[in-house]
């Protein structure tokens, strides 16, 4: 029973702690006027930036917390009063708020940028990046992942395709090494990239782990709300030991939980795959409205995409960094893109491996980027397997497009589709 | 002989319908909602109940749908109106595989499995346009009697094209065509082209298959009824007991419920 005191939520627990002293070291940063970068969730390029000792800020994790903390609404219609538009991304405008606002946000405060990094995973991450350009004059270092977004990407390793592909991530790589060196004044150490790397490798091995343990009946943890402090700590922990240790200590938890047969909810009915982005205004209830059904979510494209491909477990070859480093940008920060725009393709086989009830398609308003297509999504897994949907849109960001009454017509009227169904097959009609 | 009903709280009409052990409805009721909610649940069952002089204590079990279907306080449970919609319909008219529910302020179409089940379904989101609200939006701006737009809409020879989408902006355009002397009917032939189109294309969402069912309110609307089946290239299913499908639905499945003898305590009203 200690034991299980011990353990059992000690990755929320952990992660919690982990995410206060995050912010914490940002407002030191920011009190000191020390240099940080601004990088995004799909693909950080924090193995780089780590041996520079740039503190990272995660613009996108700012955002949701300041939803998550119910102040997004002031944050919003602050950008809109100084002239961004009530269509644009919401966790851009939150984020123009907060800079307007000198960097102050509920977590503490946040450092400003000496420099942008970014990939082309996401179409908005450039024009944001430009918006701190023109307010801080700083440079914005776009990573150009050269991919297709078509399914089934024909570019693999081994390929003469993937070799050139791969040449021209590490020249971008060389121009990023050379950009921090002039910023921070520190010369790059290729053996401190190694210990990252190892890091990294070690992280990504847990996480994918992680991942796999929720095929246990019941489920170890809900996908949208447990992991979301696990793609918290996967995306600012990056490459540190903080990081090796907390997905080890999860993995441990889980696993005892599995071996225990303690679940997440005490009596799961549906099991669940959350695609989407979540509705961060009203985070725990719009959880509880699946879980008041015995509805959980047991894997979540969030967990891929959001951790920039962290759910492949790509280890990198230490003997062979920088060339290893490009190989697994390619292949992590595609992945990224590929589970937001043909999520069909994978959740086929998953549906079976997690032996799933139902699929979850949530676009949002603010986020145009994830959510086209998903209509096409639904239709596509529909035609190829035989499982219930539901499609509920809402944002991320913004309270005026979250209608709770709406959101839980819809999602009632799902379950009580999925309970005649249970029944059906019960008595051996389906 | 038990009976069951179903109330179905909607945002301009209470529905209440109670069908007796064969399914068929024996009493039905529909009264204004108003601003107390509670009370028009008890109001439209009460009146139910006298239709057929039948006792409270009669009917074994009563589930409420609807927005308000959490209002419906001496209820034994609730199920969504997509659900109730979908079961009404197919019981009604069991060759339905499509239904179109056009209410006060929102528009569903769902889709029914060849089981009877929902297979999918999808409704107006965040906005009225497409809906029974945008008639009365219209009908204000036109002073007419609601039971008079769908009749006067089908004396129109030349509609005009409503543009706006916007149920509120729509008010405005109907009289920008009064000031430029186009007819009543036309513009309000016009109003139920423009709500039909929206329907459809949340049908096409779904899926169109065919028999169609119309169900709601709006489906008491002759007009709506006639530019639906123009649009739709097909006649749909249309009863007298349109409106009260939703309330019929969770009359069927309050019956499931007495025949599976689960039947717990409810408060009683008077």
């Amino acid at each position: 029973m200690r034991e299980e005191m011990n353990i059992v939520g000690r990755g929320a627990r952990d992660g919690a702690k982990l995410f206060r002293d995050w912010f914490s070291e940002l407002s030191k940063t920011a009190e000191l006027g020390n240099p940080a970068a601004y990088v995004f969730v799909m693909g950080s390029m924090a193995e780089i930036l780590r041996v520079f000792d740039l503190p990272m800020v995660f613009p996108e994790i700012n955002s949701l917390q300041t939803a998550v903390r119910h102040v997004s609404s002031d944050y919003l219609n602050e950008a809109e009063d100084y002239g961004y538009s009530p269509d644009i991304c919401g966790y851009v405008k939150a984020d123009v708020a907060m800079q307007l606002r000198g960097g102050e946000h509920p977590m503490g405060r946040i450092p400003k940028p000496s420099i942008a990094v970014l990939t082309n995973a996401c179409n908005t991450y450039l024009k944001w990046g430009e918006i701190w350009e023109r307010m801080y004059g700083i440079p914005m270092f776009a990573i150009d992942v050269p991919a297709t977004r078509q399914a089934g990407n024909p570019s693999q390793p081994g390929s003469n395709q993937f070799e050139r592909e791969k040449k021209y991530i590490i020249a971008q790589l060389e121009e990023l090494i050379e950009l921090c060196e002039k910023i921070t004044g520190i010369t790059f150490d290729i053996d401190k990239l190694r210990e990252v790397m190892e890091n990294v490798n070690k992280m990504t091995v847990s996480f994918k782990r992680m991942l796999e343990l929720n095929r246990s009946k019941p489920s170890l943890f809900n996908a949208l709300t447990d992991g979301t402090i696990y793609l918290g700590v996967a995306n600012t922990f990056r490459g540190t030991i903080e990081g090796v240790k907390y997905f080890h200590n999860l993995v441990e938890e889980l696993e005892y939980m599995s071996e225990n047969g303690i679940g997440t909810l005490t009596d799961e009915k549906y099991r669940l795959c959350f695609i989407g982005v979540p509705c961060y205004p009203i985070f725990r209830r719009f959880n509880e409205m699946f879980t008041e059904w015995g509805g959980t979510f047991v894997t979540s494209t969030y967990l891929w995409f959001a951790t920039g491909g962290t759910n492949l477990g790509f280890q990198y070859d230490l003997s062979n960094p920088l060339d290893s480093l490009a190989e697994g940008i390619l292949i992590s920060v595609r992945d990224a893109m590929a589970s937001m725009f043909n999520p069909e393709i994978p959740l086929v086989k998953m549906i079976d491996d997690f032996t799933l009830d139902g699929v979850i398609y949530h676009p949002i308003k603010s986020c145009r980027t994830v959510s086209t297509g998903l209509a096409d999504n639904r239709r596509a897994l529909m035609e190829m397997k035989d499982i219930q949907t539901l499609f509920i849109e809402s944002d991320m960001m913004d309270t005026r497009v979250v209608s709770e009454a709406q959101m839980k017509n819809r999602i009632d009227a799902f379950f009580e589709g999925l309970a005649s169904r249970k029944t059906r097959e019960a008595v051996g009609e389906i | 002989m038990a009976y069951a009903a179903g109330v179905d709280v909607g945002s301009t009409l209470t529905k209440a319908v109670i069908i007796n052990e064969d399914s068929q409805i024996v009493s039905r009721s529909l009264i204004d909602t108003g601003a107390n909610v509670v009370k028009a649940a008890q109001k439209a069952f009460l009146l139910a109940l006298e239709d057929e002089n039948l006792r409270e204590e009669e009917v074994s079990y009563v589930i409420g749908t609807g927005y308000g279907r959490y209002k419906v306080t001496f209820g034994n449970a609730q199920v969504t109106e997509i659900s109730c919609h979908g079961r009404g319909a197919a019981h009604m008219f069991p060759g339905t595989k499509t239904v179109l529910d056009m209410g006060g302020q929102d528009t569903k179409a769902i889709s029914i499995g060849d089981n009877g089940d929902i297979v999918d379904f999808c409704m107006n989101d965040k906005c009225a346009a497409g809906t029974g609200r945008f008639l009365g939006a219209a009908a204000l701006a036109l002073d007419i009697p609601i039971d008079d737009l769908g009749p006067t809409a089908l004396k129109s020879e030349k509609p005009v094209k409503i543009s706006t989408t916007c149920t509120v902006f729509a008010e405005t355009e109907v009289l920008s065509w009064l000031g430029k002397g186009k007819k009543i009917q036309d513009i309000l032939m016009g109003v139920h082209s423009s709500i039909a189109s929206r329907s459809v294309s949340l049908l096409r969402r779904v899926g169109i298959k065919e028999e169609v069912t119309f169900s709601g309110g709006v489906a008491k609307n002759l007009g709506m009824i006639e530019v639906l089946n123009r649009a739709l290239g097909m006649k749909m299913n249309v009863s007298d007991d349109s409106p009260y499908m939703g309330a019929l639905g969770a009359a069927l499945f309050s019956l499931d419920y007495i025949f599976e003898s689960r039947i717990p305590m409810r408060e009683k009203i008077v």
